[in-house]
């Protein structure tokens, strides 16, 4: 029954439906597959499959009364960051050691509603700080592919690299993931899968580990766009619980995956031409439009102007915001404690061993940059800076771009390890530089795999919509998904 | 700007995160580079820009102020690493 693994979201229903199987022989097809494969790739932190078979159980029962919701009995793995009740949930850290919360967060909430079974906890980078999953307090996640000829493990990305890796080794049917600066498309991207971080206030925050609390979005990665349509439909709502959700309808997404581009004005943002852009990944961009224009789209050469500074005003904004909501991890209410002479020792020893490095790196400069006297020059003229960055998307909204197509990174996925990111922060961080505007405006972005760079590794395109829009961006992006006719699967070495 | 080593220790303290002697060097280069990264920002005109408050325009909601929520301090400490009688235990803070 392994094959079954292999369905996609959206046939998997169909064969629920059509009781060509069971979701309990779905769902234990998946423990199976976990079971063979979490030692070498490390995408599950924490696996629930009692918790999972009963799920099952309970969505066969509701298949037979044909009570099925929208996404009865499929199985889905969720990243750390989501609170579980009574689950792991750690977002990947030590100073969460032990946390099992009292509460569930409402994308899972809303999953489990709509009749999904839960597999596990997926492995992050901590607290969602990376673009590699090289910062997980549980160690790297490694991607399924690898280049042509080579035993060399890369980088799935990250934050979301568990979720990423998880749903393209088909351990799971679909994953949750978060994105505050690209973490769900830059990991899509290095994976051969789709991905979407839908508009600012889409999905409610609550329950979910915050880490930059005007940037974070839920959103799926998913095998396809039609499946990540399917997932998102379920995980959005308004909650009144998050003072930024939406009190928006949720439209029908799947409905408009196959509405297709044939009208639609694509932007082509010249300030994204980067200098040392590779070959490879312009041909791709080219190729993208070529493919959108072919099935009626018109392309249109637009300015963003200042593109160059989303990612120095997100290294102010982001941490900033980030040293705020961490400073809840004291070593009192919950996970790790190191005791102290007295209280400031006792807070000062557990966050010392409780963070990790990059995570210790963030909050220090968010609190610098807080800090009496250097507010204004930094945190303030970062927030001015924002308002610029969602003018130059507006002005192109304005003069008639339905949506902006982009590269979603600026390489393939890169090795395990790599000195050179490692000992310098920001060649790291230059891996959000096409994705993070879209966060800094609070718009819609979707990664879908588009091509392959000359080892065979997975390259992904970019599409960004208006606010709420996320129709028209499964629409393009299943023109491209169409157009590509290339097979994403990595092929299986674990 | 960049920062010296006593502003790292600062920082630190501030933040609530030891920083051994041996970490300061470290620190202060990566923060350093990351504050040379943004220091490009000072390019940037913003006479007249408002700095953003809310992503999406809206105004946040309003309800009445009552209890909506609560009357289970045993799940509150649940997670709590010491507690007494649904307490939070932390070391002597006054004197």
């Amino acid at each position: 029954m392994t094959e079954l693994t292999k369905l996609s979201l959206a046939d998997a229903r169909k064969g629920l439906k059509d009781k060509s199987f069971s979701a309990l022989e779905l769902t234990e097809a998946y423990i199976g597959a976990i079971d063979a494969a979490n030692d070498k790739l490390n995408a599950y932190v924490a696996t629930t499959p009692d918790q999972a078979r009963d799920m099952a159980k309970a969505s066969d029962a509701k298949l037979a009364k044909g009570e099925a919701g929208l996404l009865e009995g499929i199985p889905l793995g969720v990243k750390d960051l989501f609170a579980t009740k009574g689950v792991h949930t750690q977002a990947a850290s030590h100073i969460l050691d032990g946390f099992k919360p009292e509460y569930e967060s409402t994308v899972t909430a809303n999953l489990w509603r709509d009749g999904a079974v839960m597999l596990g906890k997926l492995n992050m980078d901590e607290f969602a700080m990376g673009s590699s999953n090289e910062t997980s307090y549980y160690g790297s996640v490694i991607n399924p592919f690898r280049a042509e000829g080579s035993n060399a493990n890369l980088v799935p990305g990250g934050s979301s690299g568990g979720s990423a890796s998880a749903v393209a080794a088909w351990l799971c049917a679909g994953a949750t993931a978060t994105d505050t600066g690209g973490s769900i498309r830059q990991p899509a991207a290095f994976t051969g899968t789709v991905g979407i971080k839908p508009t600012y206030g889409r999905c409610s925050r609550w329950g979910t580990v915050a880490f930059a609390s005007s940037l974070d979005q839920a959103g799926p990665i998913a095998r396809t766009v039609e499946d990540a349509a399917l997932m998102l439909q379920s995980m959005s709502g308004f909650d009144v619980k998050d003072l930024t959700s939406v009190d928006l309808a949720v439209p029908d997404f799947a409905a408009a995956v196959e509405r297709g581009v044939k009208g639609l004005t694509i932007g082509v943002p010249r300030e994204y031409r980067m200098d040392g852009m590779p070959s490879e990944i312009e041909a791709l961009w080219n190729q993208g439009l070529e493919w959108l224009k072919a099935e009626g789209a018109t392309v249109k050469d637009i300015s963003l102007p200042h593109t160059k500074y989303a990612l120095p005003a997100y290294y102010i904004v982001a941490p900033a915001e980030a040293s705020s909501n961490l400073a809840r991890y004291d070593g009192v209410k919950y996970g790790l404690r190191v005791s102290g002479k007295d209280i400031t020792d006792l807070y000062e020893l557990t966050r010392a061993a409780g963070f990790g490095r990059e995570v210790k790196r963030r909050i220090m400069i968010g609190t610098y940059v807080l800090s009496a006297g250097y507010f204004d020059a930094y945190y303030v003229k970062a927030q001015k800076v924002r308002t610029l960055i969602k003018k130059d998307f507006e002005d192109a909204f304005n003069a008639g771009v339905d949506a902006v197509l982009t590269p979603a990174t600026p390489s393939a996925a890169f090795a395990i390890g790599d000195e050179a990111l490692a000992a310098d922060p920001v060649a790291m961080y230059l891996n959000d530089v096409f994705t993070v505007t879209v966060n800094m405006a609070g718009l819609p972005g979707i990664a879908v795999p588009a091509g392959k760079d000359g080892k065979g590794l997975p390259l992904g395109l970019q599409l960004i919509g208006k606010p709420f829009d996320e129709e028209t961006l499964f629409a393009a992006a299943r023109v491209i998904e169409k157009s590509t006719g290339t097979d994403f699967s990595p092929t299986r070495w674990w | 700007m960049s920062v010296d080593a006593t502003t790292v220790k600062r920082i630190g303290r501030l933040a609530r995160i030891r920083i051994e002697e041996e970490e300061v060097a470290g620190y202060q280069n990566e923060l350093n580079a990351i504050l040379g990264f943004v220091e490009q920002l000072g390019e940037v005109n913003v006479d007249g820009v408002e700095p953003m408050t809310s992503v999406t325009p809206m105004q946040l909601r309003r309800r009445d102020d009552v209890v909506t929520d609560g009357g289970y301090p045993e799940r509150i400490v649940k997670n709590a690493p010491l507690t007494e009688d649904n307490f939070f235990m932390v070391p002597k803070v006054v004197e």
